[in-house]
């Protein structure tokens, strides 16, 4: 199973290529909305493509509250 | 009108289907003007099926299939209005939806929802009364009408109901969660899931086929394995309306239409 630093490295590198924004400007910490530059719908699309690529089914209220890649990573780490 | 170009939709009669194309900024939102032109499209369905075998109803939306009711509307329209006069005009508007959703539902021809992205609350019941749903991958369901104190009020639930077992329904609509289309495939509430971008081309190819079928055979089916639950609908609009009314529901479109929070599509 990954660990919780391959589950983040794997959410920001997904989000830059979706995104289209460099890898290495993305960190853990960082607001994904801010960082992104993403409206909710985009954020709908983002969750979309996580629960596909981890296989996972993740409700959308578990993330309320939730802007930062870990926090997320975190989420999607406890479906897995 | 074999075709028709309006302010939020527009149909055309290409090889044999008529397309029912969504398009109202940003997502599709269903509020009195899209009403009008689904009104006139249910009238013009008559003359239309002399031409066609099959519906597709789309989006040329990016963002998705359809976001459901038009709340800010809905929000402005009720705070001008006192209560009576707030419960008759949600009335109004849900028998003229409900006259909507049930042609399209019994209309004899088979229909398509072709769905991609977000496809909620309203948006979800219009492709409820599709014979098929086909999703592209990243397409997502949901009802989240529980947020605002209410309930679908376009027929959701008596459609889920029909489709579905009733623990999913009771899932779907308890926690207003959304789905994405493999899990909607699983449930049984999607039939094709496709490649993102892709549900249109999967929509005609599958309307093409049908059209191979003797039509009056493909009818009766639809007639003998889709009834429409018109008692349940009936209830359902009492419920609504009942619901309407209570102040939970005016703080609940307030908050939703001056929200600045970054997921307010999320219940």
């Amino acid at each position: 199973m990954n660990t919780l630093e391959q589950t983040t490295d794997e959410i920001l590198q997904l989000a830059a290529r979706h995104f289209h924004v460099p890898r290495e400007q993305l960190n853990a910490s960082d607001d994904f909305f801010k960082r992104l530059g993403i409206n909710s719908l985009q954020a709908l699309d983002l969750l979309t493509r996580l629960e596909q690529h981890f296989h996972i089914e993740l409700p959308d209220y578990e993330l309320q509250g939730v802007s930062d890649f870990r926090t997320l990573a975190e989420r999607i780490q406890s479906r897995l | 009108m074999k075709s028709f170009q309006g302010k939020t939709l527009s149909w055309q009669v290409r090889e044999g289907t008529i397309e029912l194309s969504l398009d109202r900024a940003p997502c599709n939102e269903i509020g009195s003007e899209t009403l009008v032109e689904l009104e006139k499209f249910t009238a013009a369905l008559e003359a239309l099926q002399e031409d066609a075998h099959a519906l597709i109803i789309l989006s040329t939306r990016k963002e998705g299939f359809c976001a459901g009711a038009d709340l800010r509307e809905l929000h402005e329209r009720s705070q001008a209005l006192g209560v009576a006069q707030r419960a008759a005009g949600v009335r109004d508007f849900l028998e003229r939806i409900h006259r909507v959703m049930n042609a399209l539902d019994a209309a004899p021809l088979v229909t398509i929802a072709a769905v991609h992205g977000v496809t909620f609350g309203g948006g979800l019941e219009l492709a409820l009364v599709c014979d098929l749903i086909i999703a592209d991958k990243m397409a997502r369901f949901c009802f989240p009408e529980l947020r605002l104190g209410l309930i679908p009020g376009f027929g959701g639930i008596p459609r889920l109901k029909r489709d579905l077992g009733n623990a999913i329904v009771r899932d779907l609509l308890l926690t207003g969660r959304s789905i994405h289309a493999a899990k909607a495939q699983s449930i049984g509430l999607v039939g094709q899931v496709v490649g993102d971008g892709d549900a249109l081309r999967a929509a005609r190819t599958t309307a093409a086929q049908l059209g191979k079928f003797d039509r009056e055979t493909a009818i009766a089916a639809k007639r003998f394995i889709k009834p429409v639950p018109y008692e349940e609908l009936r209830r359902e609009i009492d419920i609504f309306c009942e619901l309407f009314t209570r102040p939970a529901v005016a703080t609940g479109l307030k908050k939703f239409v001056e929200s600045t929070e970054a997921l307010p599509y999320l219940p």
